[in-house]
């Protein structure tokens, strides 16, 4: 019988002593921003519907901490943008997430989102990356909820690996405005 | 009251120069030109009883002499009788008259015919797209473009190995 392979999450390199573990900052606030992500469901269309399989009992998104859904910008950690996004919706998506704080983060769940899917018309934006900056694609017409879970973990690894000073370096500020969003700071 | 009866009354009130009627499963249709338009759709609600506006639509024949086309859905609800009118238009002068007063809900109906056909309806209180973007500079549901575009900028050829 083959033993089943469990991939075990390692704590972030430091000094460990009884009692005690010295880690950097920025990863000791990675694996705490990684683990209580809050999300923002920006759900459209069908991908919608498999991400709400995705947080229902069966696949569980809140184990990764990812209990607390929020509807409002403010609140929100991670913007994941499930299902087709029409041109004339592509402006309300880039307020949404100029109204995030920082950090944020944002996740193209499914084809339409990332690249206009078979939706290649006069109607429909050819992917969100053209408005907002994306951090993580997930492709899939529509993806299991496997598959997105396996996103929001990227995400995670993403998280825990950033600096604390990247959403203040010049690469970050020239990145939104590419996308004509005002830097925060 | 059957398709016969409300083709007689109707007759009765407008004469048949220039005007086709016929049967489609089961549902009469009338053509008509734009000028009496309005006045056909005011009396088949207000004598008739067609009170209930369940469609406007617009149709793009490129062959046709008249290319562009607006049809109308009207539902009898009492005697539950349907009847569709069709008016043609040129691309050169597509302008019909607007039904908003006899019907609120035209309003938003002839906005997408508007926004797909460029049918122009005269007298209508806000007449812009509604479902497209403003800054589309096209009328997308004509039927005289290439089925792909090349100019167009949303395709990435080299992602379909062009």
């Amino acid at each position: 019988m083959n033993e089943p392979i469990y991939k075990k999450v390692a704590p972030p390199e430091g000094y460990s002593a009884p009692g005690v573990y010295a880690t950097t900052l920025d990863k000791l606030v990675g694996l705490a921003r990684a683990n209580s992500i809050w999300p923002l469901p920006f759900a459209t269309s069908c991908c919608g519907i498999e991400f709400m399989a995705t947080m229902a009992a069966h696949y569980d998104l809140g184990r990764f901490g990812a209990e607390r859904l929020s509807f409002s910008p403010r609140q929100a950690d991670l913007l994941m943008v499930m299902g087709t996004i029409a041109k004339k919706m592509a402006p309300i998506v880039q307020q949404v997430y100029e109204q995030m704080a920082e950090p944020r983060w944002v996740l193209a769940v499914g084809a339409c989102a990332s690249s206009g899917g078979i939706f290649d018309t006069y109607s429909v934006l050819q992917g969100i990356d053209r408005v907002v900056p994306v951090d993580v694609y997930v492709p899939g017409c529509p993806p299991r909820p496997e598959q997105i879970i396996d996103g929001v973990m990227k995400i995670q690894d993403l998280i825990k690996s950033e600096t604390l000073r990247r959403r203040y370096s010049p690469e970050y500020r020239s990145l939104l405005e590419k996308y004509g969003i005002q830097p925060i700071n | 009251m059957s398709n016969e009866e409300v083709l007689k009354q109707f007759l009765e009130k407008f004469d048949a120069s220039d005007l086709h009627a016929s049967e489609s499963f089961d549902m009469l249709t009338i053509t008509l030109n734009t000028g009496r338009i309005h006045d056909a759709i005011k009396f088949l609600r207000n004598d008739l009883g067609f009170g209930f506006l369940t469609d406007i639509c617009g149709i793009h024949y490129p062959d046709a002499e008249k290319q562009l086309g607006v049809i109308y859905h009207l539902h009898n609800l009492q005697e539950n009788i349907r009847i569709r009118l069709k008016t043609f238009v040129t691309i050169a002068n597509p302008n019909v008259p607007t039904v908003t007063d006899l019907f609120a809900g035209a309003n938003w109906m002839e906005r997408e015919t508007f926004d797909f056909y460029g049918i122009i309806f005269d007298g209508h209180p806000n007449l812009k797209r509604i479902l497209n973007v403003d800054y589309l500079d096209y009328y997308p549901l004509r039927k005289e473009y290439p089925l792909e575009d090349p100019t167009r900028e949303d395709k990435e050829d080299h992602f379909f190995g062009r």
